[in-house]
């Protein structure tokens, strides 16, 4: 059975963090380049840390999917980036960026981390100014700041709609530079496809490369995972179309816990679906919502008309009538189920009827166009490609898409696995943000735990490693590993169906949508424990792979990402049913408010589920990290 | 989830490929009949159609770099009617839409033809020599934990300003594809001008612009002899004057480091 020792050290929770960092242990410089650390992923969790600890002289492999560490999926981030700078004087302090984040996340999230998060904020924005990414400024000159997301303060950095591109830039010239200087040896075009363990410990990968299919194995002293989110389990979703969960997902069948896997947010203003050969959602940045207002018509009626002929007292704000102190800024679960109760009553709109109005009209008439088009001029563009309308003229259509997954691989307060020498970093770990995630903070976490957190603490693993005692890529574990590889390539080519991998990905995603969604219930969710093994079954006997496992092969590489895919997605259900309460993204029917708001059960579920795995066939065993709030009081999550 | 009901009308087009099976043999244009197509499909997703049909019929689909499916990534990199990322300006090949097209059309898609991106496969090149560009120099030296107060440096709006325009820049490769000299200049200009805009810049302001411009021409990226096609072809509209203020900037840094003392070099 997994050991999970979160590992939080003593002491009050502000002194955690310095007096951990005080107690940790450390590598002698010399040494340092005795060890080697596999990183793989490079988006901004992977890129820092992978960056930093060259910087600090350890040797470090790269390794990534895309055809370069500047593609990936951080890059599309739009609003921000938080940190408690408290430049705008207007009240911030670390401790309100923790005490926000920890509601956010409806308690159920690990307060020792959430402190340090958002203690190192301040250092993220710092850094990257040095490293010159051009943040947003007044005429003064100083950095500028939005609210975001079911803030009250203005602690949100931006950079026009693109801040994840710059802050990825920012660290793909870190990592550049340490590449160029031979501090980092990069893999582009590489997908890890199996994780190798000595002794229990993770010591390599096995990888695919994307462009000549060979196989190779690499080892070392230790492993991180940055490989991002599992959103794509749902085939629609704002993510780019290549994340997926494979890397986590063959962590996890080697022994890796996995932590809340339902968790998965739903982000309300993304453009609403508008065909079956649909690819993608696009998410309009929440940003729009500090001067956009969300509505629907009152009456039913009403929904097919050209919303400019709806007068104004025939429309219904309903976040500013059902949460007054929040309004149009409510947190993205509490906003997202509120478009679905809207569309569920009747009153959606558009073709679908799925979507719900979301109108700068008086933005516009308070700023102008021009101080409008300045703000959100990018956003107003995409949504302009996409639809062919002008949010200038008419509002905009938005419906809740999936977006991100606060669930991941278990880690403690230093980030490692229950594995050791496992490390898992970003959207990857499950850490942060409990059961909702708040605007803006992924960004943060994913640079928090690169450069500030993980350079320290896998010290302290490494110290208990004699130097240069990393085995041999030879050895025959990682034979095995890479044998294991080729079986799975082999079996996809081999299976010769009818149906392709996109075919699978698709009936999934409807799954998944349907079942393990916005709204859950116990009936819902034990028809997708039915359906999703019968669906793979269907997959492993029906599925059509073509061309060659020695070549550029992406019908090869999606087939690959769906059947982990299937199992994941069944493992999310299952998490989903076994969680009887409602709390920030879960939400199950049948634990509500009678206003619709999530019923907690702290008594029972004030944990974290970190599910082990049992090996093929057999049902994976529920452990559980108790969470115990020492400075923070849980309390009904309120947003009225 | 419901497909659109709107009532624009659907077209049919013809899609001519670029088929290449690897980076060392030959290529050639196969035509797809591509039907029924949303107009508000993006031209992406009409790869996903064709390819669908293709793969269904056991053969094996068309190759094509996509990813964010947004126009930030730079992932993709299609020459749609010979026009890197297709018709319209200001957009990548992923943010191209079928109602760009009228029923009949005849598309011809090819992958970038320039000679630092070899092909890999079908539309698919090779562009990590923008990386190699980069790793030259593209970046402020700044270790990790040693950056002081961010707003101990006020900078001036419009420099912040100027300074995003031309880090806006996707690396899609767009800028090459388009220029008959295949020159990176528009690239480079717009990385070496960010941090030449910038006060944080200017440590390294000489030895970035002299090493990513020697990069570059070793690399076997042409010339840049104003044609500016660069600019028209590229997704985020990042303008020329970059190249202008990357020449100025290499004159001086060419000219100082004629008188530089030799231990600093
Ligand atoms: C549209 C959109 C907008 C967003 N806006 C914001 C925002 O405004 N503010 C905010 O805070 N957050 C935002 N987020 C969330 C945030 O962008 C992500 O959570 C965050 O960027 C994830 O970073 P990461 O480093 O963990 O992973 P990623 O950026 O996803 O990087 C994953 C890396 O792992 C590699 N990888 C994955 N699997 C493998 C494998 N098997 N083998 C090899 N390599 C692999 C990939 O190549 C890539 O380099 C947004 C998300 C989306 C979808
Ligand atoms: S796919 Fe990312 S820019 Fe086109």
């Amino acid at each position: 059975m997994a050991q999970l020792n979160s590992a939080i050290p003593p002491g009050p929770l502000a002194d955690k963090w310095n007096t951990h960092k005080a107690n940790l242990k450390l590598v002698n410089p010399v040494n340092k380049r005795k060890y080697k650390v596999i990183v793989v992923g490079a988006g901004l969790a992977g890129a820092s840390v992978a960056a930093t600890m060259a910087e600090l002289g350890y040797k470090v492999d790269c390794v990534v999917f895309h055809d370069s560490p500047r593609r990936a999926h951080s890059i599309a981030a739009q609003g921000g980036i938080n940190a408690a700078k408290n430049y705008q004087n207007d009240g911030d302090c670390v401790y309100r960026l923790f005490y926000d984040t920890v509601k956010g996340g409806d308690y159920r999230s690990r307060e020792a981390n959430v402190h340090r998060l958002a203690e190192v904020s301040v250092n993220i924005i710092d850094q990257c100014v040095a490293q010159g990414v051009p943040f947003a400024r007044e005429y003064g000159g100083l950095l500028d700041n939005c609210s975001f997301g079911g803030a009250q303060v203005s602690r949100t950095f931006y950079v026009r709609g693109q801040t994840g591109q710059q802050l990825l830039l920012g660290a793909y010239s870190a990592l550049s530079k340490m590449i160029g200087s031979g501090g980092v040896v990069m893999h582009n075009n590489c997908e890890m496809l199996e994780l190798v363990l000595v002794d229990g410990q993770a010591k390599g990968i096995v990888v695919r490369d994307l462009i000549s299919g060979e196989v190779t194995r690499h080892a070392g002293d230790a492993v991180v995972l940055a490989t991002g989110g599992y959103g794509n389990v749902f085939h629609l979703s704002t993510y780019a179309r290549n994340s997926n969960g494979t890397a986590a997902w063959r962590a996890y069948k080697k022994g890796a816990c996995f932590a809340n896997p339902c968790y998965t947010q739903i982000h309300p203003t993304c453009i609403p679906v508008s065909g079956d050969y649909q690819s993608k959602l696009t998410l309009m940045s929440e940003s729009l919502r500090n001067d956009g207002r969300i509505w629907v018509p009152k009456k039913a009626e009403d929904c097919g008309k050209d919303p400019s002929t709806i007068l104004e007292e025939d429309r219904d704000y309903y976040l500013e009538r059902i949460y007054p102190s929040f309004g149009n800024l409510a947190p993205r679960d509490v906003s997202s189920r509120a478009a679905k109760r809207m569309c569920d009553e009747g009153r959606g709109v558009g073709p679908t009827k799925l979507g719900v109005y979301l109108d700068c009209g008086d933005a516009i008439n308070r700023l102008g166009a021009d101080k409008v088009r300045a703000r959100y001029g990018n956003l107003f563009d995409i949504y302009k490609e996409i639809t062919d309308e002008s949010a200038y003229e008419t509002p905009m259509r938005i419906f809740p898409a999936v977006h991100y997954t606060m669930g991941g691989l278990w880690v403690d307060y230093n980030l490692m696995s229950n594995i050791p020498g496992l490390f898992v970093l970003g959207e990857a770990n499950f850490s942060d943000h409990g059961a909702n995630r708040l605007g803006a903070s992924a960004l943060m976490q994913g640079l928090a735990d690169g450069y500030f957190v993980v350079p320290y603490t896998i010290a302290n693993y490494l110290a208990t490693q004699k130097p240069g005692s990393a085995p041999s890529a030879d050895d025959a574990v990682f034979k095995e590993a890479a044998a294991k590889v080729d079986e799975t390539t082999q079996r996809l080519l081999n299976t010769k169906g009818k149906e392709t991998g996109s075919y699978f990905h698709k009936r999934l995603g409807k799954i998944m949508w349907d079942h393990c969604g916005l709204a859950r219930t116990k009936e819902g969710l034990e028809e997708a424990l039915k359906i999703i093994p019968e669906l793979r079954e269907e997959f492993w006997a029906n599925v059509h792979v073509s061309g060659s496992a020695d070549s550029l092969n992406q019908a090869l590489e999606k087939a690959g990402r769906v059947a982990d895919f299937l199992e994941l997605g069944e493992l999310m259900c299952r998490d989903a049913l076994t969680r009887e309460e409602s709390c920030g993204s879960h939400f199950r029917e049948e634990y509500q408010y009678p206003d619709g708001e999530c019923k907690r059960d702290d008594e029972n579920y004030a944990h974290v589920a970190a599910w082990e795995y049992q090996g093929e066939g057999n049902t994976p065993k529920r452990n559980v990290e108790d969470l115990t709030y020492e400075t923070v009081k849980m309390s009904v999550r309120s947003y009225k | 989830m419901v497909a659109d009901t709107s009532s624009t009308k659907n077209i049919s087009v013809t899609l001519r490929v670029w088929r290449q099976n690897g980076p060392s043999v030959e290529g050639k244009f196969v035509d797809y009949k591509a039907t029924d197509l949303n107009p508000n499909m993006s031209f992406l997703e009409m790869l996903d159609v064709v390819n669908d049909e293709i793969e269904r019929k056991g053969e094996e689909p068309i190759a094509f770099a996509h990813d964010c499916r947004e126009g930030i990534c730079g992932t993709c990199s299609l020459v749609i009617d010979g026009k890197p990322h297709g018709p319209h300006e200001g957009v990548a090949s992923c943010q191209t839409y079928v109602r760009s097209f009228k029923d009949g059309d005849v598309i011809v898609v090819e992958p970038y033809r320039a000679k630092p991106f070899p092909v890999q496969k079908d539309l698919i090149t090779d562009r990590a020599a923008f990386d190699q560009i980069q790793q030259a120099g593209g970046f402020v030296s700044v270790r990790t934990g040693s950056a002081c107060d961010a707003n101990a440096i006020p900078i001036p709006k419009e420099d912040a300003d100027l300074a995003m325009d031309a880090a806006a820049c996707i690396g899609c490769g767009a800028c090459v594809a388009a220029c008959k000299n295949a020159s990176a200049m528009l690239f480079v200009g717009a990385k070496v001008s960010q941090y030449a805009l910038l006060p944080q810049g200017q440590p390294e302001r000489d030895k970035r612009v002299l090493n990513m411009v020697a990069k570059m021409d070793e690399l076997g990226f042409g010339n840049c002899t104003n044609q500016y096609e660069c600019s028209a072809a590229c997704p985020k509209t990042i303008s020329h004057d970059f190249i202008a203020r990357m020449n100025s900037d290499y004159l001086k840094a060419s000219f100082r480091s004629a008188f530089t003392a030799k231990s600093s070099v």
